[in-house]
């Protein structure tokens, strides 16, 4: 199995390192550490997308440099776990390689231990986000490639 | 001893004006002995981000439903949640929640199949609470443990399982998802996951009333004339009606089960939990699309 990049192998660690009961408080303060969004996205949701595998509105942005991806994240205060969710993906992923992020396991949420917390149903909403980050990166770079060969 | 039901003049219109309270009504009360509040919410951390000063939290998820069979958790199991939680039998629980109490209502269903003789709604919910600027606290609820009596489920006089709801067409029946889900056009309402039915459609005979249209803009339930005339006057349905409500997993369409039953009075309502994620999978069960 791929290794995860290390930011999001430190996340894991953390959620691993702690007593389930404080798993959820975690969850709650990577939520919180989500940052926030910036202006070219806070008009308007139309250059984000929305994953609606999310139990709530949640709309992300994926940008790529040819070394490092940077992610956007738009998740309601009223939705702590999905903010969560973003949080944990953020902390991981940001700045990592186009192909770190192609590489991380598409399950390696169930690493984090909070199937039992949060439900399996919830946690669908995490990969739902992966899978399309994932998408994003692999249409940035497919775009490039196809510019390059024209 | 139950707490004394809100005087309130707005609920003493209501069927069973016992089985809800103002915000003003719980503000005074929060402290009395006999009383737990239980927060139940969409959102499995949305308690964590502050809750009422001594509420426990009750998740639908992890709590209520059992975690191998698509039923909810065992006589045992509910004992042990609620002792753990500081709920005897004789306790007034007062369920508040996210999104009109949708979650709220639910949980208070699941007591209800315990025969959980006083469960009550805050009238608004958790947004009302809010609105109205009053405490909020993300200080851990410590509460004395209880001792909850080993009491089997009672589903028959307000649950519905697939062969009843079979043996129930040509009587009346509510369907309370979005008019999208109901016509067959989407099989998940707007937004939110599809949670797998390969057919669209609602079941025969069955009227739809999407469920939030019983709350008011602020979230508290419409008034008493008010849901006569949405379900009475515009659904046809009776007081002394037979009737089973249904939505996509049985959480919506518990909050119209606690319409019908608490506000209008209502006293043959079934909930379908089942509902169209097992309809719509279901081998040839009859369906009807379009409006």
């Amino acid at each position: 199995m791929a290794a995860l990049p290390p930011a999001l192998a430190e996340v894991v660690d953390d959620f691993a390192a702690v007593a389930p009961r404080d798993r959820l408080q975690l969850l709650l303060e990577m939520g919180q550490e989500l940052p926030p969004l910036p202006e070219r996205f806070t008009a308007s949701h139309e250059a984000m997308e929305q994953v609606h595998e999310c139990q709530s509105p949640l709309f992300l942005a994926v940008e790529t440099e040819p070394g490092a991806v940077h992610l956007f994240f738009d998740a309601p205060r009223e939705a702590p776990t999905t903010r969560g969710f973003a949080g944990i993906l953020h902390a991981g992923l940001e700045g990592s390689t186009p192909d770190e992020v192609l590489d991380v396991p598409d399950d390696f949420y169930v690493r984090l231990g909070l199937a039992e917390l949060v439900s399996p149903l919830r946690l669908r909403g995490m990969a739902a986000m992966l899978a399309r980050i994932k998408g994003q990166v692999r249409a940035a770079r497919d775009g490039r490639a196809t510019g390059a060969s024209e | 001893m139950p707490l004394p039901t809100d005087p309130d003049a707005k609920l003493a219109a209501y069927a069973h004006p016992e089985r809800l309270v103002t915000t003003a009504w719980l503000a005074e009360h929060l402290s009395d002995p006999g009383l737990v509040v239980v927060e139940s919410d969409e959102d499995v951390l949305l308690y964590e981000t502050g809750h009422v000063p001594g509420a426990v939290k009750v998740d639908w998820h992890t709590d209520l439903n059992d975690p191998v069979t698509r039923d909810y958790v065992d006589a045992e199991r509910f004992a042990a949640l609620l002792s753990e939680k500081g709920i005897g039998r004789d306790t007034t629980v007062v369920f508040y929640g996210d999104r009109n109490n949708w979650w709220a209502a639910y949980a208070l269903w699941v007591f209800t199949l315990f025969g959980h003789p006083d469960v009550r709604l805050l009238d608004g919910g958790r947004a009302a609470w809010l609105a109205e600027g009053r405490p909020m606290t993300t200080e851990q609820t410590v509460r004395t443990r209880a001792d909850y009596p080993v009491v089997e489920r009672s589903d028959a006089p307000v649950r519905a399982f697939r062969d009843d709801v079979l043996a129930h067409l040509g009587r009346p029946m509510v369907d309370v998802r979005s008019p999208s889900e109901f016509s067959g056009e989407t099989l998940h309402m707007p937004d939110y996951p599809q949670e797998g039915a390969v057919r669209g459609g609602h079941i025969p005979g069955a009227t739809n009333v999407p469920w939030a249209k019983a709350a008011a803009e602020d979230g508290t339930f419409r008034t008493v004339d008010e849901l006569r005339d949405l379900y009475e006057g515009q659904a046809g349905l009776s007081a002394d009606d037979d009737v089973v409500v249904y939505c996509r997993i049985g959480e919506r369409s518990s909050h119209t089960w606690f319409v019908l039953t608490h506000l209008l009075g209502y006293e043959k309502v079934r909930n379908y939990d089942g509902s169209w994620t097992e309809w719509g999978n279901s081998v040839r069960v009859p369906i009807e699309q379009g409006a």
